[in-house]
């Protein structure tokens, strides 16, 4: 049947709706129950004996210190090793989203040590972890404010210029995704930009891999001051799966002073946006 | 051989080079095609060898011949192999002799970019620098134009800046971050990636999945082809400048990943493959929840893409731009579904088909005129058709052979399978974009000796290259997205 360009266009548009997020002055969208978020663990002390979640983790996210385990977020893969490495249950992962923060130290999870000298076995738990997950999606003081004087300079128009220092394409694509018209990023007033020379800052991704060095450290370069260096992703943060790899430098703060970290591999896009609109200080 | 089997080592056939390069080059004459070229040093010399694909015996067949460190090219006789000449030379400073032009892939001491661009000399010629740093929110690469006015002569397509070592890395593993660096070789292709070092593993542990296993594999990598497919023609969409198409699509491609998240918690299938099964598994309730909102999903793709494709200047825009012949896409041996756009048929999960496709297979979409306006068009036969492999195969729960064999056990390094010794395997998927291989070797321990991983964009990128000839500049974006190559799959 012969039907116009613009009659197509307007049924389409009819058919499609409107699907902008209702966040953040709504809830946010759901997420899959098998969403691992903010990393939990539960009091220790573990067993002297046991190191077999820091063996597990494939990029030593996770660390004995004066026997308190801690997991460092900015390294993690979010891939669950832990999980089911550790026999006690000791390490669970939370629905929180909300993981961005302002310095590498606070992506740093430290376990309390309770008077209780060891916990039971697994099954026992279970109510109790619940329990602890539950008050951990809830807990608003993990949930600092990132903005800083400079950050609120750009509540209201933020340009970011991206750059792939070495992604797999999985960080960039849920940074690009916030530009779609679902999350619409835009109606906060940030944008990525085609220039550096049009960016408050930069939106790096990627382990900075030898060879994107020199264009990383340009591009910074090219942008005007006052500037930020946002790093999303934990290739961006600590070098990633490809941590001490001769051919990448372990992150962006090797080279650049970093004012907002941004981890998971890939971050969710809402971990991304929220992290951005608290730093902006819009949150 | 099969996809996925394992062979001794000393058993890959060893031939002199004259009866090597007779082989390859009868091979591919009658239809194969090559799907690796590699060597590895052995004292003072290589051992060269080579993967030929048969589609019509659905088998692999792996060559070796030993080579000094300057060998006569292949390049001049099979053209489609000149991307890995180069690798080889790059690699391990081999010297195949004739090839037109021996430049680094990936630039592995740094500094990528330094290198000679070839030059198109004249008055009216000027030349066009784009990238590392692009425009978009995109991989890094360098594109060299020599241009005539908007006219393009030639385009020289220069990468590496994503190099990361895998390939290296994996060298001795198995070990706790292998499975990692498959899932990020191409992020964008984690489930296929995956599926083909699992397959792998598999092969040279004799491991095999069970079929409940394999089957929700083969969800997940339509779910992966659907998503990539669906944001490409928005992206194309954008790129033509036609808005509610671009619109549509970048939200619908989020609803997809939101239904890889809901089998595994992650939007990119991250840790859903594991050597030897998966690691979570789809019930009932979640199948159909996943049925229901695929069938949403399914319906707000129609409206979108049918919009697109039937307004006229958005075809008049893809028609005859970027065009690469039937002939010139075999010869320079393209894969995926910027082959099957220019009318070669070619797709590994029909070819040489792996786990839950060894039962059932979506049929191949084929179309003939290698343009921007084919590889849209291919690209929304396959959307359709993996809908409707979808809803085929998610009608019910296979039956689990044995409760021990569908899931797979805690240990995510899967170093806890043991892996035959001195022994090869090749492994081969049908990613979005087209044919990955992976392919290994494991010395006296049962270590990998070497590991090679051939993204289909290391087949591409040259025939993105080879599209924007006499194209006009303003071409390029729309070509670029038409093929949407990977960069970190190429440089590894």
């Amino acid at each position: 049947m012969f039907t116009t360009p613009l009659l197509s266009i307007l049924k389409a548009r009819t058919k499609q709706g409107y699907r902008t997020l209702g966040y953040p002055k709504g809830s946010p969208p759901p997420l899959s129950d098998r969403f691992l978020g903010r990393p939990v663990l539960l009091p220790g002390p573990c067993p002297d004996d046991c190191s077999r979640c820091v063996d597990s983790c494939p990029v030593d996210a996770l660390a004995m210190r004066d026997k308190r385990l801690q997991l460092d977020m900015g390294l993690c893969l979010f891939c669950g090793a832990c999980i089911e490495a550790c026999p006690r249950g000791t390490i669970q992962f939370s629905q929180e989203f909300r993981l961005a923060a302002k310095d590498r130290e606070s992506l740093v999870i430290r376990q309390a040590v309770s008077p209780v000298v060891a916990l039971p076995a697994r099954e026992e738990t279970e109510a109790e972890t619940a329990g602890i997950l539950q008050r951990t999606s809830r807990q608003e003081s993990q949930v600092v404010l990132l903005a800083t004087d400079i950050s609120k300079k750009f509540k209201r128009s933020f340009r970011l210029r991206q750059v792939s220092a070495g992604g797999c394409n999985a960080c960039e694509a849920d940074c690009n995704v916030l530009s779609t018209l679902a999350w619409d990023m835009g109606r906060f007033g940030i944008q990525f930009v085609a220039s550096p020379r049009h960016a408050d800052g930069i939106l790096v991704t990627g382990p900075v891999t030898e060879n994107m060095q020199i264009a990383l450290e340009k591009t910074y370069k090219a942008v005007p001051s006052p500037k930020v260096v946002i790093a999303v992703g934990s290739c961006a943060i600590g070098g990633g799966p490809y941590k001490d790899h001769p051919e990448q430098n372990n992150g962006v703060n090797t080279f650049l002073p970093v004012d907002l970290y941004i981890p998971g591999c890939p971050p969710h896009p809402l971990t991304i946006l929220e992290g951005l609109l608290r730093f902006l200080g819009r949150i | 051989m099969q996809n996925g089997e394992s062979i001794p080592l000393n058993a890959i056939p060893k031939l002199d080079f004259f009866h090597f390069k007779a082989a390859l080059t009868e091979g591919v004459a009658k239809g194969s095609r090559i799907a690796g070229l590699w060597a590895v040093p052995s004292g003072y010399e290589y051992t060269l060898f080579s993967a030929l694909l048969d589609p019509a015996s659905r088998t692999l067949e792996v060559l070796s011949s030993t080579v000094e460190k300057t060998y006569p090219s292949l390049t001049p006789d099979l053209p489609c192999v000149h991307w890995f000449e180069r690798d080889l030379a790059e690699r391990l400073g081999m010297i195949p002799q004739g090839h037109p032009w021996l430049k680094p892939i990936r630039f592995y001491r740094g500094e990528a970019g330094k290198v000679e661009f070839f030059r198109v000399e004249g008055e009216e010629i000027h030349e066009v620098a784009v990238g590392p740093v692009h425009a978009g929110v995109i991989e890094p690469g360098h594109f060299r134009f020599q241009c005539q006015g908007e006219r393009v002569i030639h385009l020289e397509i220069s990468l590496g800046y994503q190099h990361r070592g895998v390939e290296r890395a994996l060298m001795g593993g198995p070990h706790r971050r292998s499975i990692h660096y498959a899932e990020t070789l191409a992020g964008d292709t984690t489930i296929g990636h995956g599926t083909a070092y699992a397959t792998l593993i598999e092969g040279l542990s004799g491991r095999k999945p069970s079929l409940y296993a394999e089957w929700v594999r083969a969800i997940a990598l339509e779910l992966e082809r659907l998503a990539n497919h669906i944001g490409d023609i928005g992206a194309l969409s954008g790129d033509i400048g036609f808005l509610p198409t671009q619109s549509y699509c970048g939200r619908i491609r989020g609803d997809v990943l939101n239904l890889t998240a809901l089998l595994c918690g992650n939007r990119f299938g991250r840790n859903l493959v594991r050597p030897g099964g998966v690691r979570y598994r789809i019930e009932q309730e979640r199948l159909d929840t996943l049925r229901k909102r695929l069938k949403q999903i399914e319906e707000d793709t129609s409206s979108a893409i049918e919009l697109f494709f039937e307004t006229p200047s958005v075809r008049s825009r893809l028609e005859g731009t970027g065009v690469v012949p039937a002939a010139t896409a075999k010869e320079l041996g393209l894969v995926g579904l910027a082959a099957r756009a220019s009318g070669v048929p070619t797709d590994a999960r029909r070819d040489v088909p792996w786990g839950y496709y060894r039962t059932q297979a979506p049929s191949l979409s084929v179309h003939s005129t290698g343009d921007c306006f084919a590889r849209a068009y291919v690209r929304w036969m396959e959307i359709q058709e993996s809908f409707r492999f979808l809803f085929l195969i998610t009608e019910s729960i296979p039956e689990e052979s044995s409760g021990e064999d569908a899931l797979l056990p805690g240990d995510l390094g899967s170093t806890h399978l043991p892996l035959d010794p001195e022994s090869f395997c090749i492994a081969l998927t049908e990613g979005w974009r087209g044919e990955i291989v992976h392919l290994a070797a494991t010395n006296q321990e049962g270590k990998f000796a070497w590991y090679r991983v051939f993204d289909p964009s290391f087949h591409n990128w040259f025939g993105l290259a080879y599209a924007m000839r006499e194209g006009e500049i303003s071409d390029f974006p729309l070509c670029n997205k038409s093929f949407n190559l990977s960069y970190c799959g190429h440089d590894l």
